[in-house]
């Protein structure tokens, strides 16, 4: 039997007087994408940082098999750096130089920027910046992929065709991955399981799992189904299937 | 047409400037013929021309030049070796900046040139004396810079540092150093234009040679059109120091923190 890569066991964390997770457990298995979705101000963030192990719980425990990377809202890559440097950054204690090149050129492909590998961030698209934190996130040894709400900061269209090329992407290089996001359809569409958490002092209060295979397209009739019950747990969605207007 | 565009707009760049520059010696040229003030007291553009030739060719110019340049550049040099670790030091530790910090501003608003009795006193007339105030005029600024710097650095490249496994010196090479560099070099530039003006005061004072001496020698031998000539220099000096130094901001693992 495999051991999960990443298990939380009765996690709870708060900044001072102000509790934000309480009591969280949840196990992510070998391979698996898991969405954690909730209202916003929740601790969705919070959860990130103590799975990536910037931050530690105040109690309870984290179990984190392998190496980790988070992929951020934005602004993640280092600006002093051109787009291959950037993506080189998780390749510098492996292998020779000749493969070091060989594994960003393949990465640079799979993201599809040919041409911007001397490019700096502040010369990309919103969008490729992103692809590019993607493939950093992804060169050498990593195992767990954190997405902190990555395509937030995108317009719609751009963040539609992002769900599709994360998914191809992860087609092509499986990780075990949690993503974070305030966006359900999102979740829906991207992950295997999707856990929504309540308001603050955030704990599981809803989990459903998606049996069609990745990739899917935000029309299936599962995303669809799975994002009309997500939002009738969020208290966003009236029976009739209008929204309600708060 | 883009392009003839263009090459109007660089045309234009040299022609307006010395447009401006004719019409000043005119005005120049002007209130010297009209005996305001004692021809003693007020040379001629023509005569600034003969003294810059007569000083050219006793190469009298150019050796002080060359002094003053070599002092500010080692003032200027060890206030950057030693304020850029210092601002780094103070920045990244919390601590360390609270018991520095009110001292460093102290000497930050104390003008360098309230040192110079001391200076004089405990380095003599020489390089030693201007090179000292030239590194006090840079070392605060630079550590002050470095240190509102270092202290920003956005918490996210700490993450990704700790994502990638860097250890501390690693951290600094490769994160904190590239993050805070478009802010030194901006100080860099801020900070040796106030050295060039120091030098010359400094010269003035406590020098025996310099362009800042030589601004003392013509005063005291009534040479106006010598004293136009070295002030013409230090001006323009000063004015390719600055651009030699913004060279800086075009290398690529800088110019993003001016383009962002």
């Amino acid at each position: 039997m495999t051991v999960s890569p990443l298990q939380l066991r009765h996690v709870s964390h708060s900044f001072g007087a102000l509790e934000v997770l309480r009591d969280l457990s949840i196990e992510v298995f070998h391979g698996e994408f898991v969405a954690i979705v909730g209202p916003s101000g929740c601790g969705k963030t919070t959860l990130l940082n103590l799975l990536s192990g910037f931050n530690h719980p105040t109690s309870g425990s984290i179990e984190r098999k392998g190496k980790s990377r988070m992929v951020h809202q934005q602004d993640g890559l280092f600006p002093w750096q051109t787009v291959s440097q950037n993506i080189a950054l998780g390749l510098r204690h492996e292998k020779s130089k000749q493969e070091r090149l060989q594994e960003v050129r393949e990465l640079v492909r799979l993201i599809r920027l040919e041409g911007f590998e001397n490019s700096y961030p502040h010369q990309l698209s919103g969008g490729m910046r992103q692809r590019v934190e993607l493939a950093r996130a992804l060169a050498g040894s990593s195992d767990i992929l954190l997405l902190d709400e990555p395509f937030s900061s995108l317009d719609y269209l751009t963040r539609l065709r992002m769900r599709q090329e994360v998914a191809r992407i992860l087609q092509e290089r499986p990780r075990t991955v949690v993503l974070v996001t305030h966006d359900i359809e999102e979740a829906a569409q991207l992950a295997d399981r999707v856990i929504v958490l309540g308001e603050r002092p955030a704990q599981v209060r809803h989990e459903l799992s998606l049996a069609t295979p990745r990739p899917r397209n935000p029309t299936d009739s599962e995303v669809v189904e799975a994002t009309r019950q997500i939002l009738t747990e969020l208290d966003v969605e009236s029976d009739s299937g209008e929204y309600t207007t708060v | 047409m883009c392009l003839e565009m263009t090459k109007f707009g660089a045309i234009r760049s040299v022609t307006l400037p010395l447009a401006v520059v004719a019409v000043l010696i005119g005005i120049w040229t002007i209130v010297w013929r009209s005996g305001i003030f004692h021809p003693s007291a007020f040379p001629a553009p023509l005569d600034v021309l003969r003294a810059f030739g007569e000083e050219a060719r006793t190469g009298r110019l150019f050796t002080d030049l060359i002094t003053s340049l070599f002092r500010v550049t080692c003032g200027f040099g060890l206030a950057v070796a030693a304020g850029i670790p210092a601002g780094l030091w103070m920045g990244q530790k919390q601590m360390v900046r609270t018991a520095f910090l009110p001292i460093v501003n102290f000497f930050r608003n104390l003008s360098p040139l309230a040192w110079i009795p001391f200076a004089i006193l405990w380095f003599g007339v020489g390089d030693a004396s201007p090179i000292f105030l030239i590194f006090l005029s840079a070392f605060f600024p630079v550590v002050l810079a470095t240190m509102a710097a270092a202290a920003n650095v956005p918490t996210i490249y700490s993450r990704v540092a700790k994502d990638f496994g860097m250890s501390d010196s690693e951290k600094l090479a490769r994160v904190t150093l590239p993050a805070i560099m478009p802010q030194v070099v901006t100080t860099l530039r801020v900070t040796a234009g106030v050295c060039w003006l120091v030098v010359v005061a400094a010269e003035m004072i406590a020098g025996r040679d310099g362009l800042g001496f030589a601004v003392m020698d013509a005063r005291n031998g009534l040479r106006t059109d010598i004293l136009v000539v070295e002030m013409i220099v230090i001006g323009l000096v000063g004015v390719g120091i600055d651009r030699g130094l913004e060279q800086l901001t075009k290398i690529p693992s800088i110019r993003w923190g001016y383009e962002r």
